[in-house]
């Protein structure tokens, strides 16, 4: 009898840790957000309008080559894609969460904090490489010249873990930022131009030397690169800045962002759901039912 | 408690026991959400002692947390969620704080009974009626067996009916598990009905402390007697009931129907020492 409860209370004790809680929370969400037809049709539409894009660069060429164009943004937009979701998906998660009230939750029960952000960062890579598992499929057989070596495989297999790992922490830092999911907008804008110095839709040599920097200090650029140098043969290296896919900057960039973010987020967000509470969530309610929509 | 410049709570000074279910009344502004959620370790004092399960819950650790269970004002969380998935999901994160003396979590088909959710289980929570949703509210509140349940104004807009079942609900669970609960309310007969203690909260000071009874008590000198005499209604407010009734009696005998006698009521006294407060101010 005696050793029978012991035995018990060893098991129970033990229990779930926020790490298994966590991945347990992201596979919930990410069902849901497979079997939930707004979130199907988002993904789709952002497969659909990429897909159609390169569709319409496929007769133009690389600059200087006889390379189509299609066929480079192919693995750019994944590299875009990379990011979007690690800023904008992550951000934006939170943000919504923080409004209907899930981060509170997750702050009222123990250990619920840790597991939310393993949960968030659980879904958010799921949703991203199946995201990239789509493109890649129908791109490959849309877009002749895309071919992965084994070796490419591998370089995929970190330029994606890392990318994701520079831009979650971004987004989650963002998201700890915005006051309500109205402000989504403000990180939306700048991303947008962002997009455009970081040589997703045209090969960034052909920009003004300081854009070229500029958009060389942010993650995006490197994880299209990182996804391009996966995925191209190694001639169309030749389009790049200094000629090279530049593996050891890709990893040390994306690296930096990746430590930086994960020293800067935790205390962000710490301190934005330390002040959250009942009443902030329902005061933030009222306002946003009197926002004109 | 200050905000800014303004004092919110001063003075505010007492304790629950264990296994005491209290109600914290009192006008908007009193102070109570304030109070709750310095209680709850959701916000942060500018001065005073605060213990909660011998711990300060401005620096209490998941340890603590998994002691607390907590029904907010309203919550519309984890929308896309199923029911029951929720509440076995949230059940796991209390697993590993079970004690041999309090086994956690809750079985979440237990629960489900408990709160009469079970025809719901598979139901998406966005899809619930308001009713239902407090319900699973008060559910994920218990799945990890508080030893300290917070409720905060729980049936602010339910019908009738819902409150009634929800009512029930709160006494089942405290006949069973002998939890404390500290629940705020603007519904006084709420009050009068689930707590053994009354806190009086006016401007962020404490102006009643007691049971509804002792509270009630406080007014006793305002009863009022009805009657009727030959198909006439009468009323009198009196400080001694027993005598004006027997001399009542005394005097017209049989003729006196439909006799009544109220004692002052939870609302009186708190009508009345909200008053007071507004009046001669702190």
């Amino acid at each position: 009898m005696r050793a029978v409860t012991t035995v018990t209370t060893a098991r129970a004790v033990r229990g779930t840790g926020p790490v298994r809680l966590g991945i347990a929370r992201g596979r919930i969400e990410l069902k849901h957000s497979l079997t939930y037809w707004p979130d199907i049709v988002q993904t789709v539409v952002f497969a659909a309008v990429s897909l159609l894009v390169l569709f319409l660069l496929r007769g133009h060429h690389v600059p200087g080559t006889s390379f189509s164009l299609g066929s480079l943004t192919l693995p750019s937009l994944i590299g875009m894609n990379l990011a979007f979701s690690g800023v904008l998906g992550v951000s934006g998660l939170i943000s919504v969460d923080r409004e209907d009230g899930t981060l509170l939750r997750a702050k009222a029960t123990p250990g619920g904090m840790q597991a939310y952000v393993i949960g968030k960062v659980t879904f958010t890579s799921c949703t991203t490489v199946i995201a990239l598992a789509i493109l890649l499929a129908v791109g490959r057989l849309a877009f002749p010249g895309l071919s992965v070596t084994a070796a490419g495989w591998l370089t995929m297999a970190w330029v994606v873990a890392l990318s994701l790992l520079a831009t979650i922490p971004i987004g989650i830092a963002l998201g700890s930022l915005l006051p309500n999911p109205q402000y989504i907008p403000l990180v939306m804008l700048p991303f947008g131009a962002l997009t455009a110095i970081s040589g997703i839709f045209y090969p960034i040599t052909h920009l003004p030397g300081w854009l070229q920097g500029i958009g060389q200090v942010f993650p995006m650029y490197w994880a299209g690169l990182g996804m391009r140098s996966a995925l191209l043969p190694p001639s169309l290296a030749a389009v790049e800045i200094d000629g090279s896919w530049r593996h050891w900057l890709v990893l040390l960039v994306l690296a930096a962002w990746a430590v930086a973010g994960l020293l800067a987020a935790p205390p962000m967000l710490g301190r934005m759901a330390r002040r959250e509470s009942g009443s902030r969530v329902a005061a933030r309610r009222e306002r946003a039912l009197v926002r004109p929509r | 408690m200050r905000y800014g410049t303004r004092e919110v709570l001063a003075g505010l000074d007492f304790d629950v026991r264990a296994g005491e279910v209290v109600a914290m009344l009192g006008p908007n502004g009193a102070g109570k959400t304030t109070t709750i959620e310095i209680l709850e370790g959701f916000r942060m004092r500018s001065a005073g002692h605060v213990s909660v399960l011998g711990t300060d819950p401005a620096h209490a650790g998941e340890q603590w947390r998994a002691r607390v269970g907590l029904v907010l004002q309203s919550w519309r969380d984890h929308a896309k969620w199923r029911v029951r998935e929720l509440l076995a999901h949230l059940g796991g994160y209390y697993a590993r704080y079970a004690t041999p003396e309090i086994p956690r979590p809750w079985d979440p088909d237990e629960l489900l009974d408990l709160v009469g959710l079970r025809a719901q289980a598979a139901a998406r929570i966005g899809r619930l009626s308001g009713g239902q949703r407090r319900r699973l509210d008060l559910a994920i509140g218990i799945v990890g067996r508080p030893e300290l349940l917070f409720l905060d104004e729980p049936t602010t807009g339910f019908d009738p009916a819902a409150r009634r079942e929800f009512h029930d609900l709160v006494h089942r669970l405290t006949d069973r598990e002998r939890a404390t609960v500290l629940l705020t309310t603007h519904d006084l007969a709420e009050a009068e009905k689930l707590a053994d203690r009354v806190l009086i909260l006016a401007g962020g000071r404490l102006v009643g402390d007691g049971s509804p009874d002792e509270l009630a008590l406080r007014m006793s000198g305002q009863a009022e007697v009805r009657w009727s005499r030959d198909g006439q209604r009468f009323v009198h407010p009196t400080d001694e009931a027993t005598r004006f009734t027997r001399e009542l009696f005394a005097q017209f005998g049989e003729s006196v129907e439909d006799l009544e006698v109220r004692r002052a009521s939870l609302e009186d006294t708190y009508m009345s020492l909200v008053r007071e407060y507004e009046q001669c101010g702190p």
